[in-house]
């Protein structure tokens, strides 16, 4: 029986909230309300339950733990300054390398370039790459994309071996290939996101921008893109906060070692294939120290998620602003 | 002591008719053999489930420290420290043994390169760089070594194949004894050439990708993934090829004392292999019920019987037979 028949029939549809709609209002209120702050509540439990276990650490070794660069167990010295360089580093690169790739792919896949049914299809494919396990980037890495780069590395490195980025020889593992699969992995996340930023963009405006005369990329790079940049930036920042914190793909690929270059066949180090390859065997002495190791990712990414949170509101703010 | 007993007696299983569950976790280096044995042992003795977890040694020896696991397992057996920490005492048993081999890849797959024993620790060192050294080279006149940069690669997690490798450099070379030490993770070199993988498989894959590669990987390891083994040079002066024959003779040369625990860091012997270790069971002295010490201790019998049988097979060294008569008389101990 639909509205209309009830209608017909006399009885009324509206009137006022019986007290189970009130009650169900209430609770509902509550319920999303309880939630909202265990997130709270759990990303500060985390923090505080890490804090008080690196304490011993942080008391022993301060802060010359995040300016050395040896990591000796028999002897005790600990330093992360290569693994936090590594870190940014590898995750610099994958963002500048799966950033530039991720948008362009989702302006390719929103902006008519395609017939609606192929570009389903296209969606498809990149979202899957999120799908596939850590694990067999990582064999893929060593198996596909070493060999791969191997002479472009070789050339560079005695064509251009000046340059520091290109000083070193690639032996297998290191940064580039390391920086190249985990701008693989990021990928799916940039592009699934600035593909919702840029399909929020009302058509009109784009309607618009063509009845002023303005080209195809004129409409895209000049009132798209800026249209939909906080979104695209979000995109970006979620992006960096995945590749800060890969692990296992990192760790097959990126040498492990502890140095410190800016050459891109260099081996490297991260915090995370830090925290994961020796976890498992550290014994009680290591786990505070490899808990302050932790804390400082945390740290790295936080600071990363809010410096990208408070960017992004500054530029929507401007962009409404020039509105 | 009443307050532990009372723990275990709840961790324990409720009654007697049902199956009884033993869990035990450990190295990962003897796992594909110990998971072998434990199928086969639970098939013919439906009343046990043994459920063993290759977490790696140190972590092994942790649990068996917290009481969490039934038993566990390390290459590198535990520090007496360790063994004063376990509660109801603790029983070492060596169950079987194994050999770490230097894995190569040069170009063209030469086989039996020849590595003399002060040039491997140098080539570890990162003090030789170079495949065309001199040193190298004036030891294999037969091979034509290639002009390449050697990357060394080595395992990046802690480790017992790392334990025994570099107690075995440290007992050849007193410069890497002076520098990086032993452990189970030690500070290597600093060098872009030498490159860290974690596990056994993931060295052995990088060995495989990388030319001019070298690499320390257990013996069952590298057979499975067929990459070329460097013929060693033992205390002898004679080069041996790893093979179940040189690992026997190995072992042949230990000495076990009271508790089960020895090395054999660089053995005498003009037929054994310079680098094999053997790999520990370790069981509590008093169990949580006499059901459990007695499946255990049935479990070890069939170790060191039907157990060595299959072990030569999967690229382990079966045990002589005077430490097969000791660990048979130390078992009584699991009670």
């Amino acid at each position: 029986m639909n509205v209309f028949e009830e209608a017909a029939d006399g009885e009324q549809i509206a009137g006022p909230p019986s007290l189970t709609d009130y009650l169900l209002d209430r609770s509902f209120r509550w319920v999303a309300m309880v939630c909202a702050w265990l997130i709270i509540l759990v990303v500060g439990l985390l923090l505080w339950k890490i804090g008080v276990k690196a304490v011993p650490a942080i008391q022993e070794y301060g802060l010359g733990f995040l300016t050395g660069t040896t990591w000796d167990v028999n002897k005790r010295v600990f330093g992360i300054l290569p693994e936090i360089w590594g870190t940014l580093y590898s995750s610099v690169l994958a963002l500048a390398i799966g950033g530039f790739f991720g948008v362009s792919m989702a302006i390719f896949l929103t902006q008519d370039f395609l017939p609606p049914r192929i570009a389903l299809v296209f969606r498809t494919i990149v979202e899957l790459l999120a799908a596939i396990p850590s694990v067999v980037y990582g064999f893929w890495g060593i198996f596909v994309v070493v060999p791969a780069i191997r002479p472009v590395a070789d050339w560079l490195n005695a064509e251009f071996g000046w340059v520091p980025f290109f000083g070193t020889t690639l032996s297998g593992p290191g940064m580039m290939p390391a920086a190249l699969v985990l701008a693989i992995m990021i990928l799916p996340t940039i592009a699934a996101i600035s593909q919702d930023a840029l399909r929020q963009v009302p058509y009109r405006i784009k309607e618009a921008a063509y009845g002023l005369g303005a080209t195809r990329w004129e409409a895209i790079l000049k009132v798209m893109l800026p249209t939909a940049s906080t979104g695209i930036f979000g995109a970006l920042v979620l992006g960096f906060g995945r590749a800060i914190g890969e692990t296992m793909a990192l760790a097959m690929l990126i040498g492990n070692s502890n140095q410190l270059s800016l050459s891109l066949f260099s081996p490297g180090n991260t915090l995370a294939a830090l925290l994961a390859l020796n976890f498992p065997e550290a014994g009680e002495h290591e786990v505070p120290i490899l808990m302050y190791a932790a804390l400082v990712l945390l740290l790295i990414t936080l600071t990363v998620n809010m410096a990208g949170t408070a960017i992004m509101s500054l530029t929507s703010k401007q962009l409404k602003a020039g509105r | 002591m009443l307050g532990v007993f009372l723990n275990l007696s709840l961790a324990g299983p409720a009654s007697a008719d049902e199956k009884l569950r033993l869990t035990g976790s450990g190295a990962s280096f003897p796992f594909p053999l110990y998971s072998a044995w434990f199928k086969n042992f639970s098939r013919n003795h439906k009343n046990a489930n043994i459920d063993y977890q290759a977490k790696g040694s140190g972590a092994g020896v942790l649990d068996f420290i917290n009481r969490t696991v039934d038993f566990a397992a390390s290459d590198a057996a535990m520090k007496p420290e360790e063994i004063a920490k376990v509660q109801g005492g603790a029983v070492l048993l060596p169950m079987t043994a194994g050999k770490i081999v230097l894995a190569y890849n040069l170009p063209g797959n030469p086989k039996g390169l020849k590595l003399p024993r002060d040039v491997y620790p140098d080539i570890f060192l990162g003090k030789i760089t170079r495949w065309d050294d001199p040193r190298i080279q004036s030891a294999n006149p037969g091979l034509k070594l290639p002009a390449l940069p050697i990357t060394v690669v080595r395992r990046a997690d802690s480790s017992g194949t790392t334990y025994v490798f570099t107690n075995h450099l440290s007992a050849v070379s007193p410069e890497w004894k002076a520098g990086p030490g032993a452990g189970n993770t030690v500070n290597w070199p600093g060098s872009d050439k030498i490159v860290a993988a974690p596990k056994n498989d993931g060295v052995t894959a990088t060995v495989k990708q990388t030319p001019g590669a070298i690499g320390y990987i257990e013996y069952a390891y590298a057979l499975g993934a067929k990459v070329e083994m460097a013929e060693l040079q033992n205390k002898d002066g004679k080069f041996i090829r790893p093979s179940a024959e040189s690992g026997a003779a190995t072992l042949a040369t230990a000495q076990l004392p009271e508790n089960l625990i020895a090395w054999v860091l660089d053995p005498e012997g003009e037929k054994s292999y310079p680098i094999a270790t053997f790999t520990w069971m370790l069981f509590y002295q008093q169990n949580a019920s006499p059901e459990k010490a007695k499946i255990l201790r049935e479990v070890v019998e069939y170790g060191i019987t039907e157990g060595q049988k299959i072990s030569a097979k999967m690229g382990y060294i079966p045990l002589p037979e005077n430490v097969v008569s000791a660990v048979r008389a130390a078992a009584n101990k699991i009670q």
